[in-house]
C-alpha cells in the first residue's frame, strides 16, 4: 500500500462494530484536528409517508430536537450551544440523516444528546405548531423563488402522483396544515429504530473509546416492530417529456430545470453515468453545457448538470438561470449537448480528463472530518464496501468511452427530457 | 498551530506561509486589496467583472486551459470579490501546486481582456445580477446599504448597478486591472504540505521578477457621521415580510469589533459554530412565533460597516411588532449587560468555531488572506485570544456606544400582492 493509500479510509483503518440491536458503528481516527464529527442515518425518509401527509418525515426530523422525555427545548439546545456543538436532523427521500460536530473533548455530550433526541422525542404540541408555522413561511417564500418553482414543476411532471418522488420532502401548505402530533409520534414509533441505523464518528478520538461510548449509549435501544427498508422503482411509464412554464411575477430572470430518470447510486453503471455527466455539465467551467451556454453564448451565469444518484431512481438533471429572452436558445443549446453526448463517443481526451478529475480530487474530498465521515457513511449506506475508496482509482480507470455512451443512451434522451421554466411573463 | 512565515519581496508582494501536513494538499491564494469599496459611481461592479475576466485567459494559459488542468489534477479553484478585496485560490494535491503558482503569477500582469470575451461576459454578469434580484431579500439589502452609506463605496452591491454593467467598457476594465493588480497591492498565501524554505524560493523565482509599480492609490471616501435614524421600505411581490435592523459597527481592526462580536454571540448566537436557539433574539422572536427565523452578521471589514439583524416574519405578524421586540431586547442589553454564563458560552463557542474553521487548508488560507486584507496578518490567529480578553463590562459599554438610535438604519421588505399566477402545461 502506498503512502497516499494509507491515508484513505478503508477496511483496515476504519474500526467498525455492529451492536446486537443492529446499529452499525464506524469510527475513523483523525488526530490532525481538534474536533469530532458524528454522522448517521436511519430509514425514516419521505417514502414512508402517505402522499396526503407529504412533509411528515421531515417535520419528525426537525421536531425531534424540540423536546424529549429527559430534556425540554432549552435543555437540548443549551447542552449543545454551551459547548459550541451542533446537531442537525434532515429528512431525505429514503432516510433521515443526522450530523453533529463538537470539540473532541465534548464527544460524550454530543452522543448523549443525539441518543436522547433519536429515541425519546415527545413532540411538544407548542413546538410542533411553531415548526409548522416556520415551515409554512418557508413554503410561501419558495412560491416566489424561480429556481424552486422550476425544479418542483420538473419533478412533478417527471414522476406521476402515485410515485413517492412526485412529492418534495418539505411537503406543501395543505399537507403540512393537516399533520398532527399523533402523526409524528406514530411515524417515529414506526420508522425510528436501531435496525439499519448507521453511525459514523470521525475526529480526534480513540476508536475503542468512541465505540464503547456509542455502545453504552445506544446498546439498549429496542424497537417492538421495526418496519423493513423499502425500495422505490422507477415509474412504470416514463414521462412524456414536454415543457411546462410557471409564471412568477416580479422577477427579472428565468430558471430552467430539465430532468429525466437517472441511475440509482447502486446501479452498475452509476460511475459511468457520473463520468458522462461530468463531460456534459461539470468538468472545467460546467462541462460542455457551460462552454456552450455560458462561455460561447454568454446566456447564463450558471448552467450545469447533475446525476441525483441516491437510493432510488432520482433524476439526471440540468439547471440554468437565464434572461427570459434567452430561454429558448439556452434550452436548444442544452438539448444539443445532450443529443451529442448520447449519440457520439466522448473523445479520448474527454475521458482521460474526467478520469483524472475523479481520481485526483480524492485528497480534497478527504481533507475534513465532515468529508471523511460523508464518504464512510456513503460506503456503508449504499453497500459499496469499505474498500471502495481504495479501489476507486482502478474502477474509474476501467471505464471506457463506450461505457459513457452506453450510460448516456440508457438514461438520456434529448427529445424525452422533461423541461420546466419558471420566471416572469 | 504551526507558525506563520511573513515575508515581503522587494517588489512589494506580501508572502504568508503556513505549513500543515495533515493532508497531502496545498491551498494557494492571491489576495488583492481592491473591492467594491474602491469603485466610484459609474463603475460599480467593476472589481467583480475584472475578477470574471481573469478566468478568460492569458497568452500562456489560454481560456479553458486552467479549468482543464486544475480539474485534471483533482483540484478546485475559484475567486471571490468582496467589498474590500478580490481573492483567487487553487487547492490542489501538493505535487500539483506548481501550475497554480505559475498561473497566478502570469495573470497578475498578462490577462488579455479580449474585447469579444468582455462583451460575452457582460451578459453573464447581468444574468448573475438578475438571478440575485429574483430573491426579494436582495432588494432589501441593496436598499439598506444605499441608505446607510451615501458617500462611502460600501453603498452599492458588489455585483454593481445594472446601468453601470451596461455602460462600462473594456478600457475601463483593463485600466482597473492594470491599476490594482500589482505586487505591492497583493499577498500570496500558501497553507498546506510544503517546506517553507522551498516554497519561498519558488515564490521568489515566479513572482520576484514582476515589476514593482508601487501600491496604487485606492479610491475610498469616508462616510460622514450619521445624525439620526434612517428608514427604508422596499416592496416586492410575495407573501413574506422581512425586517432588517442595522447599527454602525467599527472596522475589524478596531478594539471594539471583537467586543461587538461577543455581543452578537449573546444576542443572535451567530458564532459560526452552533445553532442559535438559546440566543436572546431567537428566544424573543422565533420561540414566541413572531418570526420564522432571525440571523445577524458582523462582518470583518476594512472600514466601519454595519452590524445587521435580519428577521423573517411569520404570516400575520408585522415588522413593527418584531422591531419593538428586537429593540426591547437591545434596551435590556444596554441596561443590564450580559451574564458571566453568557460570556463563557460565547468563549467556548468561539473556541469550537476556530477549530472547525481551521480543519481544511483552504479555510486556513482564506482567513490568512482576509487578515492581510484587514491590515493585520495575525488578525485571525489572534482571534480567540482577543475574544478571551473581552469582559462583560466591555460588552455593556459597546452596547451603549453602538446600539443607539442615531446610528440605526431600519429596512422593511413589505410583500405586495402578486398578479394571478398561471401555470401552463
Amino acid at each position: 500500500m502506498s503512502k497516499s493509500q494509507a491515508s484513505i479510509p478503508h477496511s483496515g483503518n476504519i474500526e467498525q462494530a455492529e451492536l446486537p440491536n443492529g446499529i452499525k458503528i464506524l469510527v475513523y481516527e483523525n488526530p490532525a484536528v481538534q474536533s469530532v464529527n458524528v454522522m448517521g442515518s436511519l430509514h425514516g425518509g419521505s417514502i414512508y409517508e402517505a402522499s396526503e401527509q407529504s412533509g411528515l418525515a421531515s417535520i419528525v426530523a426537525g421536531a425531534s430536537m424540540t423536546g424529549t422525555g429527559n430534556r425540554d427545548f432549552d435543555a437540548i439546545h443549551g447542552a449543545l450551544e454551551d459547548i459550541g456543538a451542533a446537531l442537525n436532523f434532515s429528512g431525505h427521500k429514503h432516510k433521515v440523516g443526522f450530523s453533529g460536530k463538537a470539540l473532541a473533548e465534548d464527544l460524550s455530550t454530543l452522543v448523549d444528546v443525539a441518543n436522547d433526541v433519536l429515541r425519546n422525542p415527545v413532540f411538544p404540541a407548542e413546538h410542533v405548531e411553531r415548526l409548522r408555522g416556520e415551515r409554512l413561511t418557508w413554503l410561501q417564500y419558495s412560491q416566489f423563488d424561480t429556481r424552486y418553482r422550476a425544479s418542483k414543476a420538473m419533478r412533478e411532471a417527471l414522476y406521476p402522483e402515485d410515485h413517492p418522488y412526485h412529492y418534495g420532502t418539505y411537503g406543501n401548505e395543505e399537507s403540512i396544515a393537516g399533520i398532527s402530533v399523533d402523526d409524528l409520534r406514530a411515524f417515529h414509533s414506526r420508522q425510528y429504530g436501531p435496525a439499519g441505523m448507521i453511525l459514523v464518528i470521525v475526529g480526534a478520538v480513540k476508536s475503542d473509546e468512541a465505540l464503547a461510548l456509542v455502545g453504552d449509549a445506544f446498546g439498549d435501544w429496542r424497537q417492538e416492530s421495526p418496519s423493513a427498508a423499502q425500495c422505490v422503482d422507477a415509474p412504470a411509464a416514463q414521462a412524456a417529456g414536454g415543457r411546462r412554464t410557471v409564471f412568477v411575477p416580479g422577477k427579472t430572470q428565468s430558471d430552467i430545470s430539465m430532468g429525466i430518470i437517472g441511475p440509482s447510486r447502486k446501479a452498475d453503471d452509476f460511475l459511468a453515468a457520473q463520468l458522462a455527466n461530468s463531460v456534459l455539465g461539470v468538468f472545467g467551467m460546467m462541462g460542455r453545457i457551460g462552454k456552450s451556454v455560458r462561455e460561447e453564448k454568454g446566456l447564463a451565469y450558471y448552467a450545469y448538470s447533475s446525476v441525483g444518484g441516491g437510493h432510488g431512481p432520482e433524476p439526471w438533471s440540468v439547471s440554468a438561470g437565464v434572461n427570459p429572452e434567452n430561454v429558448d436558445l439556452a434550452i436548444e443549446s442544452i438539448l444539443a449537448e445532450i443529443e451529442r453526448l448520447s449519440t457520439e463517443l466522448a473523445t479520448e481526451g474527454d475521458l482521460a480528463d474526467n478520469q483524472s478529475y475523479f481520481t485526483g480530487r480524492m485528497p480534497l474530498r478527504l481533507e475534513s472530518n465532515e468529508g471523511i465521515a460523508s464518504n464512510i457513511h456513503s460506503m456503508e449506506s449504499y453497500g459499496l464496501g469499505l474498500d471502495y475508496l481504495l479501489n476507486y482509482e482502478e474502477m474509474i480507470g476501467r471505464i471506457t468511452r463506450e461505457d459513457l455512451l452506453a450510460a448516456a443512451q440508457t438514461y438520456l434522451s434529448a427529445e424525452d427530457m422533461t423541461i420546466a421554466v419558471a420566471g416572469p411573463e | 498551530m504551526p507558525s506563520l512565515t511573513h515575508h515581503t519581496l522587494p517588489n512589494g508582494l506580501t508572502v504568508l506561509l503556513k505549513e500543515a501536513h495533515s493532508a497531502p494538499v496545498i491551498s494557494w491564494w492571491l489576495a488583492y486589496r481592491v473591492g467594491s469599496r474602491n469603485e466610484p459611481t459609474g463603475k460599480t461592479g467593476i472589481s467583480h467583472w475584472v475578477e470574471h475576466m481573469m478566468f478568460k485567459g492569458t497568452e500562456r494559459f489560454p481560456m479553458g486551459m486552467l479549468d482543464r488542468e486544475i480539474d485534471r489534477a483533482g483540484g478546485q479553484w475559484n475567486a471571490f470579490t468582496s467589498m474590500d478585496a478580490t481573492k483567487y485560490f487553487e487547492t490542489l494535491p501538493a505535487d500539483k501546486i506548481a501550475i497554480a503558482m505559475q498561473a497566478e503569477a502570469d495573470r497578475m500582469v498578462n490577462a488579455q481582456f479580449d474585447p469579444d470575451e468582455t462583451e460575452s461576459e457582460r451578459t453573464v454578469i447581468i444574468s448573475e445580477r438578475q438571478g440575485a434580484e429574483n430573491q426579494p431579500t436582495f432588494w432589501l439589502q441593496e436598499g439598506v446599504r444605499g441608505s446607510a452609506f451615501r458617500v462611502h463605496g460600501y453603498h452599492h452591491e458588489i455585483i454593481g448597478d445594472e446601468t453601470d454593467l451596461r455602460t462600462m467598457t473594456r478600457a475601463d476594465l483593463y485600466e482597473h486591472y492594470r491599476a490594482h493588480y500589482c505586487p505591492a497591492n497583493a499577498a500570496a498565501i500558501a497553507v498546506g504540505a510544503f517546506d517553507t524554505g522551498e516554497m519561498l524560493a519558488e515564490i521568489e523565482r515566479l513572482y520576484g521578477s514582476i515589476p514593482a509599480t508601487g501600491a496604487p492609490e485606492l479610491f475610498a471616501r469616508q462616510e460622514p457621521a450619521q445624525t439620526g435614524e434612517r428608514r427604508i421600505v422596499v416592496e416586492r411581490p410575495g407573501k413574506t415580510a422581512f425586517l432588517e435592523v442595522c447599527f454602525r459597527a467599527p472596522a475589524a481592526t478596531h478594539e471594539d469589533w471583537m467586543t461587538l462580536n461577543v455581543l452578537d454571540a449573546v444576542l443572535s448566537g451567530s458564532s459560526g459554530a452552533s445553532d442559535n436557539k438559546t440566543s436572546r433574539l431567537y428566544q424573543a422572536l422565533v420561540k414566541t412565533e413572531i418570526a420564522a427565523g432571525v440571523g445577524a452578521w458582523l462582518r470583518p471589514t476594512i472600514d466601519p460597516y454595519l452590524y445587521s439583524i435580519l428577521v423573517t416574519l411569520r404570516e400575520g405578524r408585522t415588522p413593527a411588532e418584531a422591531e419593538a421586540v428586537l429593540l426591547g431586547e437591545i434596551e435590556r442589553l444596554k441596561a443590564d449587560g450580559i451574564s458571566e454564563e453568557e460570556l463563557n458560552r460565547a468563549r467556548k463557542q468561539s473556541k469550537a468555531a476556530f477549530a472547525y474553521n481551521t480543519e481544511s487548508v483552504t479555510e486556513q488560507a482564506f482567513w490568512l488572506a482576509q487578515s492581510f486584507i484587514l491590515g493585520d496578518v495575525n488578525w485571525f490567529d489572534n482571534y480567540a485570544e482577543r475574544l478571551m480578553g473581552v469582559t462583560a463590562d466591555n460588552v455593556l459599554d459597546a452596547a451603549r456606544t453602538y446600539l443607539v438610535s442615531r446610528q440605526r438604519v431600519v429596512g422593511v421588505l413589505r410583500p405586495v400582492e402578486a398578479e394571478e399566477e398561471q401555470t401552463q402545461a
